[in-house]
């Protein structure tokens, strides 16, 4: 044992109250879904944690016509601030359970519970807080005074961060006043029937919000699909993204997605080295890679690659990974076996295509989805790891001489999500900020949030912004696009 | 013994030049009394993609500029427009049948869209971004930018032969963007007698484009090209937006369905459709 290893600091999951089986929540009721049943487990162990009722298109329908008659009849007519009452209830409720709903989504997801604890659920209230504030100052969104909501939203969320991801969609929604019906990802449905909890102790009307579980090509086709639905708000891949545009052309209903990236992070070779090395970490190994911002491609100016990559490793080094309910986990388990394939086979292709991979030399644990911190060097930009989205602890490290060599390659993507900028040359930062077409840029850091900072991408890593007043307007009556 | 008049040879409009369609065919435009006007060039696929390789080489150089210049050239194109506002009355009268008086206030409610924007161009980034109080020591600041290169269907409805195009280019170029936009199909003279303003005016060459020809023929191409970033389906009818729509979801384009606006209409959220925003951070610390 070397002086590194720490006794386990695990957090226990007593706290949860877990019933062995949850229906679909519509209209202010459990009820079970039309769609057979699977169960949710944890991917760091492969144990079951509970079972889910799975919703078809009958369901959805249910769930469409709650959300349109508690828009009709109850939320469209309160005051904003009765609804923003609400929204702040919700908020606080969140903050008292917090230790709950981080051990809830560490469980289901696989993310260490640090994460959770420090960065999910801590964001989650405060999404709520701060669109809470929204509900009765719809006025100044700036599309003009006493703005319409759109009706019924459809909200679908990805996997990565659940709980997150469902305030991201409610806060705003709610706060405009629309109703909602949202579909959490297969593989991380827990946390969102968690949320019922809340709804219910804040007293929220019965079909404000209803959620259901379900399979992305049933319950979620037959959400986009649905006439009732005004407006459609989904997160995840750009093939899906692709198709629910296809599907929605020609039709009155409101569209924003949030796809995926391939984000580049450019170290000038006057970075502060060290703060830079911590920024490339938190850029692709939080969460497991598992970010749709990260900042998969390293962009490091060729005279410093050598020394970038030594320090990088030798930092890589001290990470743990391993059990993400230990507080002292600092790299948590893939959230399925489907995605650890993927990066596997595509770790695979990089390495075959000409890459060098370093990988971390790390126990893994004999139950659940691992895939080890992985660096790949002597990467070019036509390398499928320089072009595909991983989704994983991957980062494909890629040089450049100038500047402009910098933003070309940075640029050379269908996608336009985030990148990152490490220089101490205040101007050349403002200057290659300018010249990103990215939709969130982090200088001298990463992967920052907040729900008063508008997030969204350029190009086909979507369309729409959430957070702050761009997020709000993405669920009020304006013209515009979608 | 009356002069015979020198007729107009009516061309394309792609990259500040004034070509013939590539396809070598033309369509006969008749005034609403059955007289030959002209026989208008009719763009084809290949005229497309050449308009969107000049409206993406031209984007940057457009999108860069500062937004007090983009102002002033927008203001000048009002100017030239102005200077040029008989010939144009006379144009809609020839070749659309409304009155004299309509047409003047066609043409004047044209040069005033166009003033209106060249104001916008360096308020549009103050109101619609902004600072964000984020909790954590971080600068925090939102810019809207132009999302690149837009094509446009311009509507045809009667009375919008000038006014509508220019209500469909104006709030997309105010931003930045580059344009190709597909003139009116049944009254596409005055369009391209706009380019000639264009010409004339400090727009650089390939940030506008104006086809003309067969709207249902050419708008898939442009729905379908990859380096075609935003729809502005205005002016299509319901099945060709439908089948734009669905070529644009390939590419994820921005797309601006027909009814969203009027076909006259300037509206800030006009000029918010086709803006991407941006959002940086940076640290803030006494180190």
């Amino acid at each position: 044992m070397s002086f590194r290893n720490y006794a386990p600091a695990p957090e226990s999951t007593v706290i949860l109250n877990l019933r062995p089986s949850y229906g679909l929540y519509i209209g202010g009721e459990w009820v079970d879904g039309h769609g057979g049943s699977m169960t949710t487990i944890s991917p760091s162990t492969e144990k079951p944690i509970t079972e889910i009722s799975l919703a078809d298109a009958s369901d959805i329908d249910r769930a469409v016509a709650a959300a349109r008659k508690s828009y009709d009849t109850v939320w469209s007519r309160m005051s904003g601030s009765e609804r923003g009452k609400y929204l702040f209830r919700i908020a606080r409720l969140l903050q008292e359970r917090a230790r709950e709903f981080a051990v809830a989504e560490t469980l289901d997801n696989g993310k260490p519970i640090r994460e959770t604890r420090d960065i999910d659920i801590p964001l989650v209230a405060a999404w709520f807080f701060h669109y809470a504030g929204w509900a009765d100052k719809l006025d100044y969104a700036g599309l003009g005074v006493n703005p319409r909501s759109l009706g019924v939203a459809g909200q679908i969320i990805p996997w990565n961060f659940p709980l997150l991801m469902l305030a991201w969609k409610v806060a705003p929604a709610l706060a405009a006043g629309n109703t909602l019906v949202l579909k959490p990802a297969e593989t991380t449905p827990l946390t969102a029937l968690l949320f019922v909890e809340i709804c219910e102790q804040a007293g929220l009307p019965a079909g404000v919000v209803n959620i259901v579980p379900g399979l992305g090509e049933v319950a979620g086709q037959a959400l986009v699909g649905h006439t009732g639905v005004n407006k459609i708000a989904f997160t995840g891949s750009t093939a899906v993204g692709r198709q629910i545009a296809r599907t929605l052309a020609g039709t009155d209903t409101r569209l924003t997605l949030e796809l995926g990236g391939k984000g580049a992070n450019i170290v000038f070779d006057d970075a502060a080295v060290d703060e830079a090395i911590e920024g490339i970490i938190t850029g692709i190994f939080f969460n497991q890679g598992h970010v749709c911002c990260a900042g998969s491609r390293l962009l490091v100016q060729e005279n410093i690659h050598d020394e970038i990559v030594e320090k990088l490793t030798r930092r890589l080094a001290t990470l743990r990974l391993g059990d993400p309910l230990d507080k002292n986990t600092d790299i948590g388990a893939i959230n399925s076996k489907e995605q650890l394939e993927r990066i596997t086979a595509i770790s695979a292709t990089g390495e075959a295509e000409g890459a060098n991979r370093w990988t971390l030399d790390c126990p893994v644990p004999d139950k659940g989805f691992w895939f080890r911190p992985t660096v790949l060097t002597n990467v070019s930009t036509s390398n499928t790891v320089a072009r595909d989205e991983i989704f994983g602890p991957v980062l494909s490290v890629l040089t450049f001489r100038t500047p402009d060599e910098a933003i070309a390659k940075a640029n050379n993507t269908p996608y336009g999500l985030s990148a990152g900028i490490w220089t101490q040359n205040a101007s050349r930062m403002l200057r290659v900020a300018d010249q990103l077409r990215a939709g969130v840029i982090w200088a001298n850091t990463f992967n920052q949030f907040d729900p008063t900072s508008p997030f969204g991408g350029y190009k086909e890593s979507g369309f729409g912004r959430e957070g702050g007043r761009h997020g709000l307007t993405a669920y009020l009556a304006t013209g515009g696009a979608r | 013994m009356s002069r015979l008049a020198v007729p107009k040879t009516y061309k394309l409009f792609i990259g500040g030049k004034f070509p013939r369609s590539e396809s070598g065919r033309t369509t006969e435009i008749l005034s609403p009394t059955g007289a030959f006007i002209a026989n208008v060039a009719k763009a084809s696929r290949k005229d497309a993609r050449d308009a969107v390789v000049a409206a993406r080489s031209a984007w940057s150089g457009w999108a860069g500029a500062t937004a007090y210049n983009r102002g002033q050239v927008l203001y000048r194109v009002a100017e030239m427009l102005e200077g040029r506002a008989e010939q144009f009355v006379a144009e809609i009268v020839e070749t659309t049948g409304v009155t004299p008086a309509a047409a003047r206030s066609e043409v004047t409610a044209a040069i005033d869209t166009l003033v209106w924007h060249a104001g916008w161009t360096d308020k549009f980034a103050q109101v619609h971004g902004g600072a964000n109080p984020v909790a954590g020591p971080f600068f925090n600041l939102s810019v809207p930018e132009s999302t690149g290169v837009v094509a446009l269907v311009a509507p045809s409805s009667a009375g919008t032969s000038l006014i509508g195009l220019v209500a469909s280019i104006a709030p997309a170029l105010t931003t930045g963007n580059a344009v190709v936009v597909l003139a009116s199909e049944s009254a596409p003279c005055a369009a391209m007698t706009f380019a000639e303003v264009l010409s004339t005016s400090d727009i650089p060459g390939g940030v506008v484009n104006i086809l003309t020809g067969d709207v249902a023929e050419v708008a898939p191409w442009l729905a379908s090209h990859a380096d075609v970033n935003a729809l502005d389906l205005t002016g299509a009818d319901t099945t060709l937006a439908l089948e734009c729509e669905r070529a644009g979801a390939e590419t994820l384009k921005r797309v601006v369905r027909p009814g969203t606006f009027g076909p006259t209409e300037s509206a800030f959220d006009r000029i918010a459709a086709f803006v991407e925003t941006k959002t940086v951070w940076h640290t803030k610390s006494l180190a």
